[in-house]
């Protein structure tokens, strides 16, 4: 088997207040660890303080790690003069959320497209032109597009041109920070089979963060459910949904409103708000709202433990869920 | 049906957009009964938000309510409708009569007041309660709403609540003089989902409590499902389809309605779609302008059944049976 094209290992990331400010440290990240191989999509699930997003982030270096590891291609990105890093952010782009504020008003779609190109150099004005060209008909915006300005389309269309100009760079990674939350229903559904459409042509590799766990059903291989800035579970997407061991992954899914009326889910409702990931619980991050929790989840962190191929959990009660 | 408590008949709300009125709500009609929730569900522009808004007169200054009536029967029996009540009268009604709860919890609440003072203010105003009483009913509202140590929680401020609590704090505040009908805009959808099922479930219980109506606007299906009693999904300003919903989930009579279901993957069906390499149902092409909507059917553009016909006129709500009607002259055929 293949070397995974992005291993992450022992993650972490404290935010620490300003030199003009007595808050405390915020411990978006702690211990994450996981691998992305080549060709897959990994989805990371949470909710808002998960960490999530500092995941994607730290992974480009757009926010600087505390400690751990970024592997890309055998290389650790941590490591990286700002220079060398450069040369390696052009294999790995981002889609962003906001496809109103990801987009500047001032450039034309042409412009925002051959940018990234430009920037990365090694190819001529009528090369980077074909390459734009390639991503707008990739993602099905007429060719017309390229002397327009974002203004001119909706936030569908938008969203297509943020994923046009990450494709634009042929990366091998691309990290799409959840790409489809700003948009109505009717429209996600397109950028969806979209992103899954060129992932499977083109071979992406990708990490797809998102709240959305049924988008995250379905285009994800592997869906890792993060929790307080910790992994709680790794599995295989469909085994992932099928059974779910940790309490928290339990506790997510069945909170999600199901589209069928009458059907009273057994909704296992967490009392209590998240923690704040600034004062964190001792031990498992979780047992403030688990219904499981016993004295021993206070004492430790509790392990990754594998309970079956590829699926991972970290909670110590084995008696819970067979 | 029980006498309802909001009866809104042929509202048209209209903005004032570059010299033009664009109608942003068109002949909507829709009643709600005491305990009852009704559902207002659409995407961004259907006019959702706006159709609540008009209801208290709340629409931003380029707005009005060009047309129509909204009979609202209050707390006292008298019947009144809101569209055509002057200012006075209608912030008697708003806050007493009508609570209100939004989206995003900081806009309701003020940053420089206790979160007690904010619920008391509403309750010295319209029931003409003391401060000292008032304040201890603020107490007594959050301890409904399931906010733990209430009596210091009403010292402190917005700031120092999670949206969760924050959220909570707004829903006692709407409830403070017992109104008979909350309008609820979005109030899950900044939430995180845990959250989210707390909040619905002390909404389906205060509602049990009090018996108050309730005007949910969600752009959330699931949401739908399961808080509601009735639903009308709105699409570019008009009501395409109304009824129970347990009727319109399994019986959807417009095709605007089956393409919205259809395009909300269900946990556990993603897999299987993903397994045949199916792609999730869209509905293809995006919701048009309201200032230049087409002819006929708004929606017949993106809709595979449409014909000659659907573009000629602007199909009626048609009665399609079992309290349930839809805009579509071809729902038969469906």
């Amino acid at each position: 088997m293949d070397a995974p094209l992005l291993s992450v290992r022992a993650l972490t990331k404290h935010f620490k207040p300003s030199a003009f400010s007595r808050g405390p440290v915020v411990r978006a990240l702690e211990d994450v660890s996981f691998d992305v191989p080549r060709g897959s999509v990994v989805g990371l699930v949470g909710e808002s303080g998960s960490g999530k997003t500092t995941i994607g982030r730290s992974i480009l270096r757009l926010v600087e790690p505390t400690s751990g590891e970024v592997r890309f291609n055998g290389t650790d990105l941590t490591k990286l003069s700002a220079a060398a890093l450069r040369r390696q952010r052009r294999f790995m782009q981002y889609i962003f959320q906001d496809p109103f504020a990801s987009l500047s008003p001032r450039m034309t779609i042409g412009q925002i497209l051959t940018e990234g190109l430009e920037i990365q150099g090694g190819l001529s004005r009528e090369e980077r032109r074909d390459r734009a060209h390639r991503a707008l008909a990739a993602v099905e915006l007429p060719a017309d597009a390229f002397n327009r300005y974002a203004h001119e389309f909706s936030g569908g269309q938008r969203q297509r041109i943020g994923i046009a100009r990450a494709l634009a760079l042929e990366p091998q990674l691309i990290v799409a920070d959840e790409p489809v939350s700003a948009l109505d229903v009717s429209i996600q559904a397109q950028i969806v089979n979209l992103l899954r459409d060129l992932q499977q042509r083109l071979g992406l590799t990708m990490l797809f963060i998102s709240h959305d766990l049924a988008v995250v059903e379905y285009i994800c291989d592997t869906v890792i459910v993060l929790y307080l800035g910790r992994i709680m579970e790794i599995a295989p997407s469909a085994e992932l949904y099928a059974r779910p061991r940790h309490p928290y992954t339990r506790a997510l899914l069945s909170a999600i409103p199901s589209p069928v009326p009458g059907s009273k889910r057994q909704r296992q409702l967490l009392t209590g708000d998240i923690p704040s990931p600034a004062n964190p619980p001792s031990g498992c991050v979780f047992r403030t709202r688990c219904p499981y929790a016993i004295d021993a989840c206070a004492t430790a962190v509790p392990p990754l433990e594998a309970v079956g191929p590829g699926h991972l959990k970290a909670c110590i009660r084995d008696d819970l869920h067979p | 049906m029980p006498e309802p408590i909001l009866d809104i008949s042929g509202l048209t709300t209209v903005y004032r957009i570059a010299g033009k009125d664009v109608a942003v709500v068109q002949d909507l009609d829709l009643a709600i009964a005491p305990g009852e929730t009704v559902a207002l569900v659409g995407e961004s522009g259907s006019g959702k938000s706006v159709t609540s808004l008009s209801i208290l007169r709340l629409l931003p200054r380029i707005g009005r309510v060009a047309k129509g009536s909204v009979g609202f029967r209050s707390k006292s029996g008298v019947v009144r409708d809101l569209a055509r009540l002057d200012a006075d009268a209608l912030r008697q009604v708003r806050g007493n009569d009508v609570g209100m709860i939004f989206q995003e919890p900081m806009t309701s609440l003020n940053p420089v007041y206790t979160v007690g003072e904010q619920i008391a203010e509403p309750i010295r105003i319209h029931l003409g309660k003391s401060h000292k009483d008032a304040a201890a009913a603020a107490v007594q509202l959050l301890a409904d709403v399931g906010i733990p140590d209430p009596a210091r929680r009403a010292k402190q401020y917005p700031h120092e609540l999670s949206g969760g609590m924050r959220q909570r704090a707004t829903i006692a505040m709407a409830l403070a003089c017992d109104p008979a009908l909350l309008i609820a805009d979005e109030p899950t959808t900044a939430l995180d989902v845990t959250i989210q099922a707390q909040i619905l479930d002390l909404l389906q219980q205060l509602q049990a409590q009090r018996g108050m109506g309730i005007l949910f606007v969600t752009h959330n299906l699931g949401v739908v499902a399961e808080i509601a009693d009735r639903v009308a999904v709105m699409y570019a300003g008009r009501v395409v389809e109304t009824g129970r919903v347990a009727d319109v989930f399994a019986h959807p009579r417009h095709p605007y309605t089956i393409g919205l279901m259809r395009s909300v993957p269900r946990l556990g069906e993603a897999t299987l779609l993903k397994q045949a390499g199916t792609p999730l149902p869209t509905i293809p092409g995006t919701v048009p302008s309201l200032a230049r909507l087409p002819q006929g059917c708004s929606f017949a553009p993106r809709c595979s059944h449409a014909i000659e016909a659907c573009r000629a006129a602007v199909p009626p709500l048609l009665d399609t049976g079992n309290d349930q009607a839809s805009r579509c002259i071809r729902w038969q055929e469906l």
